[in-house]
């Protein structure tokens, strides 16, 4: 008999992303168990809503990735249904989900971005590719980022060196979605910070520097043991690891997250931290960075998550008897 | 979560004092900081940790302990966004016509469940013992009976059973081939066998093939190139009937024609014969084999025409070759799968396995037909196909500018699978093709996955019209079905 009731964790799906949202899955679910908790490990198919609405405690932990997932669909259903879940709302992930949309948001607010141009593919239609990819190089400049607006896993992303590879990246960013968002290419060191709400507030982990390898942290470099060096925390000055620490802990508050989120970022060599994307449901596989932050922190990954489970279950209100305090 | 000690010893550690000053952290005597911050808004905290890495240190990792130690030939072994996409292929709303499984919803299973059962009760001891490493007796022989019908004579002294053939592929090139032997293949060919053969490091070279399969003039241009460069062929790898992925089948001329030139060249020939039982139109064609009994390692299986999970093939070697075929299979398992061994021979011998053969046959050739009226009806003009006489696949070509590997994302999200061309190829090529399978879905699923692709081309074609832009890999002229790369398209 656990404090709360049982946690539906939810992975998988339909999305691009399903075999990474498996291997999450599997990791939260094994963490919660050895914490004691009750879990089932659901994917989602027409067979959910019976699942979760037969379960009148059940608490939802989605690490769904991609659509569906991360853009706020799911979460909206949760609401419906009336069952706690971990993580933003789906107004929030709406935001979160957009790079064009949580770029813009999160630029007004004074933290620094790339310079971004979100189009679909229609404009280009429309318009005539030719001239709005001139004006694209002549505006954002070489080298230069493409990428699906709404998808994750660097899933659809290119880096262009030369206007003649932009159609070609422009082409692989459409096989994602409709919406592709071209940035500047921000030199600089790569690293993640999670942020994490124990019940206390959210809290910022160490960084983690990402270094691949082949130079390019796609697909390839975040999935293959080995492929990437991390160091944790990352190899910043102090000063850098706490303005980066902020930026994230900003951009969660900005962006309206709950539980937990992880940022992306660019330390430029001035060391001002350059905002990429922020996820509502981080990669927990095990070549992931939050787990590895969740080490860092000394936090461990069971405990933080069952205390994001009881986090959502007092959100709601509907959990069985008195809350035992969370692990921090 | 614990750093195990292992890895601790193992992972380089990076003391803090190389640089990391805390952000308000307690500091030690030292200066080095006790732990490392987190922070909350409008406030510094610190987190003390309670059992993760040694105080004050970095974590310094690739997440594999090993990735020093692996194999050179392990290194090329990455996460694939493509691969990955498969993954949605297996739920239900996905009509995939990407994968080659036999449908087998048409096996009796009573008469295999009885087969089994007497086999447990009458024979269960030996059947879940160890046994021979060259397999039973008594499956060689059925073996010998079942190869018999594509004209095969064989001695079951000459037989190695193997755990699938796709394990007597392993075996061969194990014994065959050193890193940067060159190994023959069509173009395209089996993705399983340039697995194997990038798995040993072979120099894998492509060569075309037409309607009637391998280009008896383009294997013999292949083979004077590598005579000019100095470099000996060890064998050629062919699948003569119903090609998996192009669909093609050698005609008999033509499978005389390449023997004549193996003869020539002193070229040993592996032939993959894994359909040559499920062709729609007319009796089997000789095997390579049956014409010649010297230059050919024959390589069967009972995956199609009974069932895969029982994992049971066979290698037919010259006896040189059998010998160390079964030393082989002995390093490599002992001895092949006894209880499937005994499975199979119990089915073969109590059931009408022909009969059950022709059942198939018709299930496959309507699911073929279903699949080409679905392919004439919904492809966008410029696509074109060749209709298989038996087998399991379609090879699409797409018109130019298309790129199948880069399609897929969007094909998952119209709910379609495939596999690109590209997989076909050791070398990039082939981004112009598709493969599609007909085996498995009902022919009403397959009407609809050629519909959802259809619509897929469209959009893919919009786009691509949008940006002027080329498929990467093939350039933009006009390519032949079953074309070998040319030096500049790899």
């Amino acid at each position: 008999m656990t404090d709360v009731g049982t946690v539906v964790v939810l992975s998988g799906g339909l999305s691009h992303e399903r075999d990474v949202s498996l291997r999450s899955g599997r990791q939260v679910t094994e963490a919660l168990r050895a914490e004691g908790l009750d879990v089932v490990e659901s994917d989602v198919d027409s067979e959910l809503v019976d699942r979760l609405t037969g379960l009148p405690d059940a608490v939802a932990f989605p690490l769904l990735h991609g659509e569906a997932g991360e853009d706020g669909a799911l979460r909206e259903v949760f609401r419906l249904l009336d069952v706690p879940f971990v993580g933003a709302d789906g107004a929030a992930c709406r935001v979160a989900f957009d790079k064009s949309i949580a770029t813009t948001v999160v630029h007004d607010a004074g933290i620094s971005t790339p310079e971004q141009v979100a189009l679909p593919h229609e404009i280009f239609r429309e318009l005539g590719a030719q001239a709005l990819v001139a004006a694209l190089g002549k505006r954002i400049g070489f080298p230069m980022m493409v990428k699906p607006a709404r998808s994750g896993s660097a899933l659809g992303c290119a880096k262009v060196s030369a206007p003649e590879e932009l159609p070609a990246a422009m082409v692989g960013a459409y096989a994602y979605g409709t919406v592709a968002v071209v940035e500047s290419f921000v030199v600089g060191t790569e690293v993640t910070v999670t942020v994490i709400d124990r019940g206390a507030g959210p809290e910022a982990l160490p960084a983690v520097e990402i270094r691949p390898d082949s130079g390019f942290y796609d697909y390839a470099a975040r999935y293959t043991a080995g492929a990437t060096r991390f160091l944790c925390p990352a190899d910043l000055s102090g000063e850098v690891s706490a303005r980066c620490a902020e930026v994230a802990l900003n951009v969660h508050r900005l962006l309206g997250l709950t539980d937990l989120s992880r940022t992306d970022l660019i330390v430029r060599p001035d060391g001002e931290p350059v905002f990429l994307e922020a996820s509502v449901a981080p990669g927990m596989t095990e070549t992931s960075a939050v787990p590895l932050a969740l080490e860092a922190a000394g936090w461990g990954l069971g405990p933080t998550c069952a205390a994001l489970v009881r986090n959502a279950a007092a959100r709601h209100g509907s959990h069985h008897g008195p809350l035992p305090d969370g692990p921090g | 979560m614990l750093v195990p000690p292992t890895e601790a010893r193992r992972e380089r550690v990076d003391v803090a004092a190389t640089g990391i000053t805390v952000c308000g952290g307690a500091r030690g005597e030292t200066g080095l900081p006790l732990s490392f911050p987190v922070m909350h808004p409008g406030r510094v905290t610190t987190s003390l940790p309670q059992d993760g890495p040694e105080r004050g240190s970095r974590r310094d990792t690739r997440l594999d302990h090993y990735v020093d130690r692996y194999a050179v030939r392990t290194h090329g072994m990455t996460a694939s966004a493509i691969r990955a996409l498969f993954a949605v292929a297996s739920r239900p709303e996905v009509v995939s016509l990407a994968g080659g499984m036999p449908n087998i919803s048409d096996l009796p299973l009573d008469v295999v469940g009885s087969s089994l059962h007497r086999l447990v009760l009458d024979d269960g001891r030996t059947a879940m013992q160890y046994g021979s490493g060259q397999g039973e007796p008594v499956l060689r022989e059925a073996i010998c009976e079942v190869m018999r019908l594509e004209g095969i004579t064989a001695h079951a002294d000459d037989v190695t059973v193997t755990v699938g053939s796709q394990q007597g592929l392993d075996l061969v090139t194990r014994l065959f081939c050193d890193p940067g032997d060159v190994v023959l293949c069509e173009a395209p060919s089996y993705v399983g066998a340039l697995g194997v053969f990038r798995a040993y490091q072979c120099d894998v070279r492509h060569v075309a093939m037409d309607a009637d399969g391998l280009d008896p003039q383009a294997l013999r241009e292949a083979l004077e190139a590598l005579r000019r460069q100095g470099k000996r062929v060890k064998f050629l790898y062919t699948i003569p009937s119903f090609h998996n992925p192009a669909g093609v089948t050698q005609s008999l001329r033509r499978r005389q024609e390449i023997l004549a030139i193996a003869r020539e060249a002193d070229l040993l020939l592996v032939e993959d014969n894994p359909y040559g039982l499920l062709g729609f139109d007319h009796e089997p064609l000789p095997t390579l084999r049956s014409l010649d009994e010297d230059l050919v390692i024959y390589l069967g299986t009972f995956s199609k025409t009974f069932a895969p999970g029982f994992r049971i093939g066979w290698v037919l070697a010259p006896h040189a070759v059998r010998e160390k075929l079964v030393l082989a299979q002995e390093s490599a398992t002992l001895c092949p799968p006894v209880f499937s061994q005994f499975a199979v021979a119990g089915y073969l011998r109590d059931h009408d396995w022909l009969s059950q053969i022709k059942i198939f046959r018709e299930m496959y050739r309507e699911r073929r037909d279903a699949m080409i009226t679905g392919l004439a009806d919904h492809l966008p003009e410029g696509c074109t196909w060749n209709t298989p006489s038996g087998g399991f696949f379609v090879w699409v070509r797409l018109p130019a500018g298309l790129d199948s590997q880069a399609m897929l994302p969007r094909a998952v999200t119209e709910r379609v699978a495939y596999v690109p061309g590209t997989a076909f190829y050791s070398d990039g090529f082939g981004s112009r093709f598709m493969r599609l399978s007909y085996c498995y879905p009902t022919p009403e699923r397959i009407i609809e996955g050629t519909r959802r692709l259809g619509e897929v081309l469209s959009r893919e074609a919009a786009v691509h019209e949008t940006f002027g832009t080329v498929g990467s890999g093939d350039g933009p002229g006009p390519v032949a079905p079953y074309q070998a790369p040319k030096p500049n398209q790899s």
